[in-house]
């Protein structure tokens, strides 16, 4: 599997998305600069990283998901190619017409980092076939605009085809209440395209790699990966 | 607008913070009138933040130097050797005065002035901490000013992207009126790749890099310099704003053109500018700078040569570079977006000579600008001397067991998660041990080595005693270190004083810089950087003495570091150090007495380094799986707090003699807490009378509660909410769970 990072300017865990490719592939992932127009040839997995692109002025992603590279990125997911956001990566598939819905700014508008449960909602697919349904995983989330928002017929899209990738939950699996830290609706994490291809997600598996730094349960989205 | 031709009157000096008899020193160094951009050019570099001429010469009695040492104070952050070809780059830095008139935007920049000082360096961040101290809660301001000042530090961080590993919030009266906000940064570098101020070579180009200079911040290092009045407020447009994205930029950019070898000298513009930075990139070199205004990138139209050199725009960087890279180097910087212009050279005159629109705006002698500042020695008076507080004369108003529930949803002693959680702690994927513990532990990249970092100073300790206070705030901070498994190395310090023409606060001043060298000599433990802040006070009132102490010690093996978590059930408990139940200055004393007295815990450095030493030995040796340094609140907080940590009880069953509230809550120094297998315990108690370090053996862990001897059990659920409710309740304006009413006024 070859991946490539995207680097935005002001993009900052870049390099915490190579290391956990490199550990999961044994290959340090080349760095794609955003004003590039082409993906390395032979590119299976793109991620865009978390971070601050163009400092999250005017809204977070808009700017990003009007780089040069986008054209490369939506065409590399029109042929049915991997994609990965994660974070800002995610705001900036939204903003890039990837994905649908907008990520607003935290309910109790404070920047939140912690550790946080998911609930993998579906172990069929490119990213999640290492975990099993319904299995409650502890990943790093570290955001200020992470509420996700999207129209009900939206939303009611996304639950009717499945596309809901992970929800936030309480250590048990329970959904709602205090395990949801900003005010996404039905708790939603992250979120497929309609192929199943284009993955977006808040939270940070890429800082869960590492029995000595939080735990290992982030690995399995790359161990996935390196099988798709 | 000013112009050079205005009349320097009287008034005008004495708005530019310069004494009568300064302004003297100044006519009999040049020879003639000064222009206006002269005047604000010297008012830069002679004002207390600039020129330390209150504290400079004690200053010079602190240790500053261990063979590991490779860079002391002097330059942008201090640089100490760690092994493998690896430098740790580390400074502290204050915005509190910004911070109170605008808590945003002074934290933010205080954390982009002290990350910018470490990366100027050469090294890339990879943590930051910091020490706050706000005023008293029901003081109508406080709850804005913690809300705002947590916001920008996590706002400017966390988009910068480095870790906030670890910091210090303490509320207190006395800082009602002038807040503090002190952050520290801490780097890696190669040790033998460190960029430096000073300039080499004559009729070099000396280059402008990063953001646009705007009129923000004009005369901040002057602001900083003195003392509030009640128009603080209006002093708003003063202080700077942050760009952190533009920051980042210019890290990425800096560090770049660094590995390509295009970089001769560099200082990053903060305090005063550019004209502190051009000034002692000259006068370090002892080279002449020369500068056309005319080529400074400007944010805003028709600014004047005064304007541009007291500017304190945030992200930007002078560099000299080497003149065949130059052509690289703008390459780069375009690359990343960023402004870079050629704004002057360098010259063999020694002069400071600056032009703008083909005037001369200031020509002056650059070496006299920097060496020549006043030095005060100031009058001061010691700190008399607080009585000592007998236990028996402090009687306990509640249980045991109450009391410690109180105290841990006290603002001093309760948790500070809703601070660190606005901080993004985990980035970069190297936090081996998060805020909350004893010192932050991060890896340095895939390991073995890990360096741990911390801030601490009990402020009530200097106040009733700065020679004391100064000695245990570096002790404290060595056993923070310590508590880790780590080896302390060095310390970056952030003195936080009142007025010092007022010979009780350089008492102050001149007390805990005895008791920090003392301390730090003791410990082997030398200063490498820091920052005076001085006239801290609000009509008249001074704050609490704060020399803020930030540490870094070195693991060799990050895997092998402790945590203040019990890790399991039926380990035994052993605290290691004397205690004789010292109540005076106490939390306990305070805040459930409410009594505000005594003379601080003494500091027995041979105690420290040996209580601390036989600690560290346990922990590398693998003898104790958990182990925690005991401070404020003393022995019964520290015990709580490990049980939260992990969740897991303790029973203790030792004697707590006649006064069981001095046992439990006296803040006796050189104390740590660990935990190991009944057998190691046993063994380590016989070792620690052979070596004359004092080990109790306390009880077990297990079970859900803090039982202490003779006591009702607290489950431990209890005591986690009660600590963990306070600030989130206080934020939100409604009653804390578990809060203690005003604490009783009581006579003795």
């Amino acid at each position: 599997m070859k991946a490539a990072v995207v680097l935005f300017p002001g993009s900052n865990r870049e390099g915490d998305a190579v290391r956990a490719i490199e550990a999961a592939t044994g290959h340090k992932p080349p760095i794609v600069w955003h004003a590039d127009t082409e993906l390395p040839a032979g590119t299976d997995l793109v991620v865009l990283p978390g971070g601050f692109s163009y400092g999250d002025y005017l809204r977070c992603g808009a700017i990003a998901g009007r780089a040069a590279i986008m054209d490369a990125v939506r065409a590399h997911a029109a042929r049915g190619g991997l994609v990965l956001g994660i974070c800002n990566g995610f705001q900036i598939l939204c903003e890039g017409g990837l994905l649908p819905g907008v990520l607003m700014r935290n309910k109790d508008l404070r920047f939140i980092c912690k550790m946080q449960h998911l609930r993998v909602e579906r172990a069929d697919t490119a990213f999640t076939r290492a975990y099993r349904q319904g299995q409650v995983i502890k990943v790093a989330i570290a955001h200020g605009e992470g509420n996700y928002e999207a129209d009900d017929e939206t939303i009611a899209r996304l639950e009717g085809e499945g596309r809901v990738a992970f929800r936030y939950c309480d250590e048990q699996g329970v959904v709602g209440g205090l395990a949801n830290p900003n005010g996404s609706t039905h708790d939603i994490a992250g979120i497929y395209s309609e192929k199943r291809n284009v993955l977006g997600m808040m939270p940070h598996p890429e800082n869960l790699i590492d029995p000595l730094v939080g735990g290992v349960d982030g690995a399995g989205l790359f161990k996935s990966l390196v099988a798709a | 607008m000013q112009r050079q031709t205005t009349q320097i009157t009287p008034q005008l000096v004495a708005e530019h913070g310069l004494k009568p008899d300064e302004y003297e020193r100044l006519l009999a160094l040049i020879g003639r009138e000064p222009s206006l951009t002269e005047l604000g050019i010297f008012s830069a570099m002679w004002n207390e933040h600039c020129s330390y001429k209150s504290s400079r010469m004690h200053l010079r009695k602190l240790p500053t130097k261990a063979p590991w040492v490779i860079q002391g104070p002097g330059e942008n952050a201090g640089v100490i050797d760690i092994g493998d070809g690896l430098a740790c780059v580390f400074k502290m830095e204050s915005h509190n005065h910004p911070s109170f008139i605008e808590p945003y935007q002074g934290a933010a920049t205080g954390v982009g002035g002290i990350l910018r000082d470490v990366f100027t360096m050469g090294a890339r961040p990879i943590a930051c901490l910091n020490l706050l101290r706000f005023g008293a809660p029901e003081h109508p301001r406080t709850r804005h000013l913690v809300a705002g000042v947590v916001a920008g530090i996590g706002g400017y961080g966390n988009s910068f992207g480095v870790p906030t590993v670890g910091g210090s919030v303490n509320f207190h009266t006395r800082y009602d009126g002038n807040i503090l906000v002190n952050a520290m940064a801490v780097g890696i570098a190669k040790a033998n790749e460190i960029f430096y101020a000073k300039a080499t070579g004559v009729g070099r180009p000396i280059v402008y890099l990063g953001s646009k200079t705007g009129r923000d911040g004009i005369h901040g290092a002057t602001m900083a310099s003195a003392s509030f009045e009640a128009d603080a407020e209006e002093k708003r447009p003063t202080v700077q704003v942050g760009d952190p994205f533009s920051e980042k930029l210019l890290l990425e950019a800096c560090l770049e053109i660094m590995a390509k070898g295009c970089v001769i000298a560099i200082q990053d513009m903060g305090a005063a500018g550019l004209t502190s930075s051009a000034v002692e990139m000259g006068a370090k070199g002892g080279l002449g700078i020369e500068l056309d205004l005319d080529h400074v990138p400007c944010r805003e139209a028709n600014m004047t040569a005064y304007e541009m050199m007291l500017s304190e725009s945030q992200e930007r960087m002078l560099m000299v570079l080497d003149p065949a890279k130059e052509a690289e180097a703008e390459a780069i910087f375009v690359k990343w977006g960023l402004d870079f212009a050629v704004i002057g050279k360098t010259t063999d005159t020694k002069r400071f000579v600056v032009k703008h629109q083909g005037r001369i705006e200031a020509n002056l002698p650059i070496m006299e600008l920097g060496d020549e500042a006043p030095v005060y020695d100031r009058p001061h008076v010691p700190t008399p001397k607080k009585p000592v507080i007998a236990a028996a004369s402090v009687i306990a108003p509640m249980s045991n067991a109450e009391a410690l529930t109180r105290l841990l949803a006290t603002p001093d002693l309760c948790s500070k998660r809703w601070v660190w959680e606005q901080y993004d702690h985990l980035i970069l994927g190297n936090s081996v041990q998060q805020p909350g513990g004893d010192s932050g532990v991060v890896r340095i990249g895939d390991g073995p080595k890990g360096l741990a970092m911390t801030t601490d100073v009990t402020q009530r300790y200097c106040e009733a005693d700065p020679v004391e206070g100064g000695k245990q705030a570096v002790a404290e901070a060595w056993r923070n270190l310590t508590a880790t498994g780590a080896l302390p190395l060095a310390l970056t310090d952030n003195l936080n004083f009142g007025n010092p023409e007022k010979p009780e606060y350089m008492g102050q001043i001149v007390g805990c810089l005895e008791g920090i060298g003392e301390a730090a000599r003791a410990l082997d433990f030398p200063i490498v950087s820091g920052n005076v802040s001085l006239y801290n006070e609000t009509q008249g009132r001074g704050i609490l003495p704060t020399p803020s102490i930030g540490g870094v010690g070195l693991l060799d093996d990050v895997t092998r570091s402790a945590s203040v978590a019990f890790k399991r059930a039926g380990q035994t408990i052993l605290l290691v150090g004397e205690t004789t139940g010292w109540l005076g200055q106490s939390v306990y004393l305070r805040d459930i007495c409410g009594r505000e007295e005594g003379a601080p815990p003494p500091v027995d450095l041979a105690a420290e380094r040996r209580n601390g030493d036989f600690v560290r030995s346990l922990i590398l040796a693998g003898r104790v799986d958990a182990a925690h340094d005991l401070s404020d609140g003393g022995l019964a907080v520290a015990l709580a707090e490990m049980a939260m940590a992990s969740k897991i009880g303790a029973r203790v069953t030792v004697d707590a003699g006649p006064q069981p509230h001095a046992f439990w809550f006296g803040e006796d120094q050189a104390r740590y807490l660990v935990t190991a297998t009944q057998d190691e315990a046993a063994r380590i108690a016989a070792e620690a009378a052979g070596a004359h370090v004092p080990v109790l053996t306390l009880g077990v862990t297990g079970g859900d509660a803090v039982a202490l001897t003779g006591e009702a059990p607290v489950a431990i659920s209890t005591l986690a909410h009660a600590h963990e409710d306070w600030l989130p309740a206080y934020m939100a304006g409604r009653d804390p769970a578990g809060s203690a009413p005003a604490p009783t006024k009581q006579g003795n």
